[in-house]
């Protein structure tokens, strides 16, 4: 085992590397998006939206996201005028397969707020978006951040599955370079491993630091 | 529970003078699955009145006090506010909830916004009032509630008393038709039910309309102007507070004050 299969293969490793990342920052900003919209049907007044939100959410998240790419790539454009390939549907499928999680984040987050609060702003006449952005989500995010970063950790580690769909990402550079090197292959999977880790131990470590700075700021 | 209410001269409330109707409730069913919790209400509440809600714990007194804002749906019946019928879901329905103010057991103060912001927030947002004629109004209502001098402190830094009063404050902060109260005091240490109480009083000598649910006696003798005694969803008895403390009509009125009364 020769670690300087790494350092000799640095360029192709930094090219994924830098699209795992992006995929997960662009990914990772889509879900957000996504999720806390559809965390807000689940708890609106108007029945259907929250039937909605649910069947959104339990669909998705019970979906192997092997099948949600297989649907996005293959069975779309079968029944949609969209056409997605290679980047664009890794984006698409990982959006919509982390935003379930997001929004079960959030949900759970906008419950843990105590029902009187929200009952309070309604009773001074808030509307019910007023009551989600002024008075709940803001008291949510206490206990949303730390689920919300567990959610982009594993998105990190979920890109990897665009591997397979002509991305390629950490997971399919590892893969090639292991092919072309056969004797090192471990020392090239280490190498892959190791890179995740940029991405996601940082994230971890920004979950605590968050967790601390709204805990004071109560 | 005793009469809590310290010395005032038993001021004569009944003889204030009331006006129009103000908040009609007729026909009021509510269930909760197949418990029918408000049983065919009819009560009306004048411009200007003090209605004290009582009854047992169950009764529907909590229920009836959230229909009126629609915090709870009903199933039948009508309620009006000021001869307008409570709207469904949407904006209308936020513009009356402004019009009919709720002071809740538990407080409820926004705990994440100080006093100041917990007063103002309403006025802002739903009234669309600028935030310096907001913070002004604010501070003269917490001034008459007196708890001007905590306004940048956030809820969870005040007392159970000074909470309820802030409370109270912003709910006058949308300039209220009605006021709904629902025991105000009972989660108070007996030392702050005073400080309330005096406040709501206050309120009662301005003419503010009021419907409160609570046992103080001591405050139904001083400010309203009708006690409504519920059981099991109905309205069983109605009646000035002397009358019905002093010699209830009904048969489930005379037994459940002897049990508050021997407490
Ligand atoms: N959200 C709800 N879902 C189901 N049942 C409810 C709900 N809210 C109240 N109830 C039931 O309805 C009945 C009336 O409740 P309500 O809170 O109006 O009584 P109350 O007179 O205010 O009692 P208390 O003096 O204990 O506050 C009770 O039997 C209660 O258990
Ligand atoms: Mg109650």
């Amino acid at each position: 085992m020769d670690p300087s299969v790494i350092a000799d293969n640095m360029p192709a490793f930094l090219a994924g590397f830098r699209l795992s990342l992006q995929l997960t920052l662009v990914a990772g900003a889509g879900a957000l998006v996504v999720g806390a919209l559809v965390a807000m049907l689940r708890v609106s007044p108007l029945g259907s939206l929250r039937a909605f939100g649910a069947v959104y959410t339990e669909l998705l998240r019970n979906t192997p996201l092997t099948l949600v790419f297989f649907f996005t790539v293959y069975v779309l454009p079968q029944f949609t005028p969209f056409r997605f390939f290679g980047y664009a549907a890794a984006v698409l499928a990982l959006t919509l397969y982390t935003s379930a999680f997001v929004a079960e984040a959030v949900r759970s987050g906008i419950n843990s707020v105590g029902v009187g609060q929200a009952e309070a702003a309604r009773a001074i006449g808030l509307t019910f978006g007023q009551t989600l952005t002024s008075v709940v989500l803001p008291q949510a995010v206490r206990s949303v951040i730390p689920p919300l970063i567990n959610v982009i950790i594993a998105l990190a580690k979920n890109t990897s599955v665009a591997a397979g769909f002509a991305v390629v990402e950490l997971m399919a550079t590892g893969r090639r370079l292991a092919q072309g090197n056969p004797g090192e292959s471990i020392m090239v999977l280490v190498g892959v491993a190791l890179f995740y880790l940029v991405i996601t131990i940082p994230a971890g470590q920004l979950a605590g630091a968050l967790e601390r700075r709204v805990a004071f700021a109560r | 529970m005793a009469d809590s209410v310290t010395a005032d001269p038993a001021a004569p409330s009944a003889t204030r003078p009331t006006g129009d109707p103000l908040l009609v409730l007729s026909g009021v069913n509510k269930h909760f699955g197949s418990l029918h919790v408000l049983r065919d209400i009819d009560l009306t509440v004048h411009r200007g009145e003090v209605v004290v809600v009582i009854g047992p714990s169950g009764s529907g007194k909590s229920t009836l006090c959230r229909t009126i804002n629609r915090l709870e749906t009903i199933d039948s019946g009508t309620i009006t506010i000021d001869g307008e019928p409570i709207p469904a879901e949407g904006r209308a329905l936020a513009r009356l909830r402004a019009d009919v103010g709720m002071v809740f057991q538990s407080f409820n103060l926004f705990a994440h916004k100080t006093v100041l912001e917990n007063v103002t927030l309403g006025q802002v947002k739903a009234k669309k009032v600028k935030p310096a004629q907001a913070r002004t109004t604010a501070m003269e209502l917490l001034e008459r509630v007196g708890v001007a001098n905590q306004a940048e402190k956030y809820p969870a830094q005040l007392s159970g008393g000074q909470q309820q009063r802030v409370a109270i404050a912003r709910a006058l902060a949308m300039k209220p038709k009605a006021l709904l109260f629902d025991e105000p005091t009972s989660a108070l240490d007996p030392e702050m039910i005073n400080e309330v109480l005096d406040v709501m009083v206050g309120l009662a000598r301005d003419g503010m309309t009021m419907v409160v649910v609570t046992h103080e006696m001591g405050f139904a003798r001083r400010a309203a102007q009708r006690v409504v005694f519920m059981d099991a969803g109905q309205v069983v008895e109605e009646a000035d507070p002397e009358t019905f403390f002093t010699a209830p009509r009904s048969e489930r009125a005379r037994d459940f004050l002897s049990k508050i009364l021997t407490h």
